[in-house]
C-alpha cells in the first residue's frame, strides 16, 4: 500500500468512525441518562437520510436541508418522548427493547409508504462536488472531508454544552444521581426530552450528511445500529469520550479490513469486539 | 432497573386443563384440517419449540438474549450441508449433529456474552448473532444472502426398515408435534431439577447466589448452550419442513419475534412460550392477510402490548390468582 492509498484509507476511516461517532454519542447518552435500550435509534438516522433527501430536493440546498432536517428531526423526537419513551424510563429493559422494536416496524412500514422502497441517490452539493488530487491517479473527494468536518463540529459541540454548561451541568447530575439532582431542583422530565431530542437530532443529521455517499434505502437503519452497539459496547455504556475513541477504533479496523482481509473483514470489528469484552467486559471507559 | 416479573412457574389447574384440552387438538387436527392449515400449525409448533428454548433464558434465568435467531439458523444450514442434493440424509444422525453444532456455536459465543450483564447482554448477544448473520450473507460458500436449498426431508430408515416418512405432511406434523411435547417435558423437568433452581435463582438475586457459592457464570453458560442447543432443534425441523434456509432465518427480527412470543404468552413455565408461539404467528397470518402495510399492524400491535398487557397472556392468570389470594388474606 503506497503513502496515497494509505492517507485516503485512513481519511475513510476517520470519516466512517465520526459519522459512528454521532450515533453512538446518542445512544449512550440515552443509555447512561435515562437507562433506556433504544432499538430504534437506528431508524432516526433512516429517517434523517429520507428527510435529506426529500428537503435537498425540495429546497435544492444541503445546508437549508440538514438544518431544517435537524429541526424536523428534533420536534419529532420530543413528541415521541412525550408520547411514548417517558413512560419506559423505569420499566423493564424487556420492555424497552420490546417497544423499541415495535417502532422499528412502525418506522418502516411508514417509510415504505411516505418515500416507497426504491434505492434513491443524493446528489453532492455543487460546492462540495470536487477532488482534491493527491497523485496521478488518485484523489480525494472533498464532501467525505465536509462529513467529517461536520462530525467534528457537533462533537466539539457536543463537549462544550456537556462539560462546560450549566445545561450540561444538570444533565450529568441527572446522569450521577437523578433523585439528588431533582431535589436540588433541577427538572429531570425537561433534561431527558432534551437529551432524547439531542440524541435523535445527532442521529438524524448523520443520516443526512452520509445519505450523497452511502444513498438511502430501506433497512439503513439496522446495519447502522448493530455498529453502534458494538461501539458502545467496546466503549462502555454512557461514556461519550469511550464512544469517540471506540468509534474510531471501529472504523479503522472495518476500513482497513476490507482492504487488507477482505475474506474475513465483515467479520473483524466483531473480533474486536469479543476481545475488549474479555479484556474489560465493561468496556474500555465504563463510568 | 430490572423490576422482577410474575413468574408462574406452577401452572394452575386450569392452565394445565387448557393445555391438555391443546394438545388433544393439536393431535385431532390433521384429520379435519386442510394441507395448508397442517403446515401452518407444524410451523407454529416449531416456533414453540424456538421459544420455549428462549424462555429458558429470558423467562427462567433473566438473560435477555437478542440474538438467539443465530443459533436456529445455524442448524437448518447444517442441514442444508448435511443433505446431499440427490438424496436424503439419515435424520438419525443429522438431527443430533446439527443440534450439537447450534449447541457448540452457543457454547463459544456464551463464553463470551455471560460476561456482561442487563442492557450489555442484550446487545451483545446481537452483536455476536449478527455476526453470524454477516458470516453467511456474505459468504458464497455458505449460500450468500439468497440461502440455500433442501431438496430432500431427512429419511428416518433404519437399516432398511422405514418407522415413519418425515416426506408426508402430516407424518411431519406429529413427529414436530411430539418434539414439542418432548422439550415441553424435558424443560419442565429442568425447571424444578437443582440446575433449574439455580438459574431462577440467578433471575432473582444473583449476587446472592454467588454469596452462597454457586459459580453463576457456569451455570449461566449451561443454560445459554442448552438454549442454544434446543434452538437448533427448531431450526432443523424449520429447515426439513420448509426446504429452504437463507439468513434471515438468523436475522434480527427473528430474534425478537421469538422475545415476543415469550413476552406474549407469558414467561418462565414453558407452557406460556408456547401459548405465545401460537399467538404470535397466527397474529403475523392474520396481519398479512388483512393489509399489504401487514407492518404498522404488527408494529402497532406490539407497542399497544407492551404498554397494556407487559405480563403475557398467562400473566393475567398470576394477576388474578395474585388478587383472589390477597382477597383471601383480607377475609380469612
Amino acid at each position: 500500500m503506497d503513502f496515497a492509498t494509505f492517507l485516503i484509507q485512513l481519511l475513510n476511516s476517520v470519516q466512517y468512525g465520526l459519522l459512528l461517532f454521532m450515533l453512538a454519542a446518542g445512544l449512550t447518552l440515552i443509555f447512561g441518562i435515562m437507562g433506556v435500550v433504544n432499538l430504534a435509534h437506528g431508524s432516526f438516522y433512516m429517517l434523517g437520510a429520507y428527510l435529506g433527501y426529500s428537503l435537498s430536493g425540495q429546497f435544492g440546498s444541503l445546508t437549508l436541508a440538514i438544518l431544517g432536517g435537524a429541526a424536523l428531526a428534533v420536534v419529532f423526537g420530543l413528541v415521541l418522548e412525550w408520547l411514548l419513551f417517558r413512560h419506559f424510563y423505569h420499566r423493564d429493559h424487556l420492555d424497552q427493547v420490546l417497544l423499541t422494536f415495535g417502532l422499528i416496524y412502525i418506522f418502516e412500514e411508514l417509510r415504505s409508504i411516505l418515500w416507497g422502497d426504491d434505492v434513491h441517490g443524493v446528489a453532492i452539493p455543487k460546492l462540495l462536488d470536487w477532488s482534491i488530487p493527491l497523485t496521478d491517479t488518485l484523489s480525494y473527494p472533498v464532501y467525505r472531508l465536509f462529513i467529517s468536518g461536520v462530525c467534528i463540529a457537533l462533537a466539539v459541540a457536543l463537549y462544550l454544552l456537556i462539560s462546560k454548561t450549566r445545561l450540561g451541568m444538570k444533565i450529568r447530575a441527572g446522569a450521577f444521581n437523578r433523585d439528588m439532582a431533582e431535589s436540588l431542583g433541577v427538572n429531570i422530565k425537561l433534561i431527558h426530552a432534551i437529551v432524547f431530542a439531542l440524541g435523535v437530532g445527532l442521529a438524524a443529521v448523520a443520516g443526512m450528511v452520509a445519505a450523497p455517499v452511502s444513498s438511502v434505502y430501506p433497512n439503513m437503519g439496522s446495519s447502522v445500529l448493530i455498529m453502534c452497539f458494538v461501539v458502545v459496547v467496546i466503549g462502555g455504556i454512557g461514556s461519550v469520550r469511550g464512544a469517540l475513541i471506540a468509534a474510531l477504533l471501529v472504523g479503522f479496523v472495518d476500513t482497513f479490513g476490507k482492504v487488507l482481509l477482505p475474506q474475513v473483514a465483515g467479520m473483524l470489528v466483531y473480533m474486536l469486539m469479543a476481545a475488549v469484552l474479555l479484556w474489560k467486559p465493561e468496556g474500555l471507559f465504563k463510568q | 432497573m430490572s423490576t422482577p416479573r410474575a413468574n408462574i412457574e406452577v401452572l394452575p389447574r386450569s392452565v394445565q386443563f387448557a393445555l391438555a384440552l391443546g394438545l388433544a387438538a393439536l393431535l385431532l387436527f390433521p384429520v379435519v384440517g386442510s394441507d395448508f392449515y397442517v403446515q401452518m400449525v407444524t410451523r407454529m409448533m416449531i416456533m414453540a419449540i424456538f421459544a420455549m428454548s428462549l424462555d429458558l433464558l429470558q423467562g427462567v434465568t433473566g438473560l435477555v438474549s437478542l440474538g438467539h435467531a443465530a443459533y436456529f439458523g445455524v442448524a437448518g444450514y447444517a442441514l442444508a450441508f448435511l443433505t446431499p442434493a440427490d438424496m436424503p440424509v439419515s435424520l438419525w444422525w443429522s438431527l443430533p449433529l446439527a443440534v450439537a453444532a447450534s449447541g457448540l456455536v452457543a457454547l463459544v459465543i456464551g463464553f463470551f456474552v455471560v460476561r456482561t450483564h442487563g442492557i450489555y447482554f442484550i446487545m451483545v448477544t446481537m452483536a455476536f448473532a449478527q455476526m453470524v448473520f454477516y458470516l453467511f450473507f456474505d459468504n458464497k460458500v455458505l449460500g450468500g444472502s439468497d440461502g440455500l436449498y433442501i431438496n430432500f426431508r431427512p429419511d428416518a430408515s433404519i437399516l432398511g426398515w422405514l418407522p415413519f416418512d418425515l416426506e408426508g405432511r402430516k407424518t411431519f406434523y406429529y413427529f414436530t408435534l411430539a418434539l414439542v411435547v418432548l422439550v415441553y417435558a424435558l424443560l419442565r423437568r429442568l425447571l424444578w431439577s437443582p440446575l433449574g433452581r439455580a438459574l431462577a435463582g440467578i433471575r432473582i438475586n444473583e449476587h446472592r447466589m454467588r454469596a452462597m457459592g454457586f459459580g453463576t457464570r457456569g451455570y449461566k453458560l449451561t443454560a445459554f448452550t442448552i438454549a442454544g442447543a434446543l434452538a437448533g432443534l427448531a431450526g432443523y425441523l424449520w429447515g426439513a419442513q420448509t426446504g429452504y434456509v437463507n439468513p434471515e432465518l438468523m436475522g434480527f427480527h427473528m430474534s425478537a419475534h421469538a422475545i415476543m412470543m415469550v413476552i406474549l404468552g407469558g414467561m418462565g413455565n414453558f407452557a406460556g412460550a408456547i401459548v405465545g408461539a401460537f399467538a404470535f404467528e397466527y397474529l403475523l397470518h392474520a396481519f398479512k392477510d388483512i393489509s399489504k402495510h401487514w407492518q404498522l399492524l404488527m408494529g402497532c400491535f406490539i407497542v399497544l402490548v407492551v404498554v397494556a398487557a407487559p405480563r403475557g397472556l398467562l400473566g393475567m392468570f398470576a394477576q388474578r390468582r395474585a388478587a383472589q389470594a390477597s382477597e383471601g388474606l383480607h377475609h380469612g
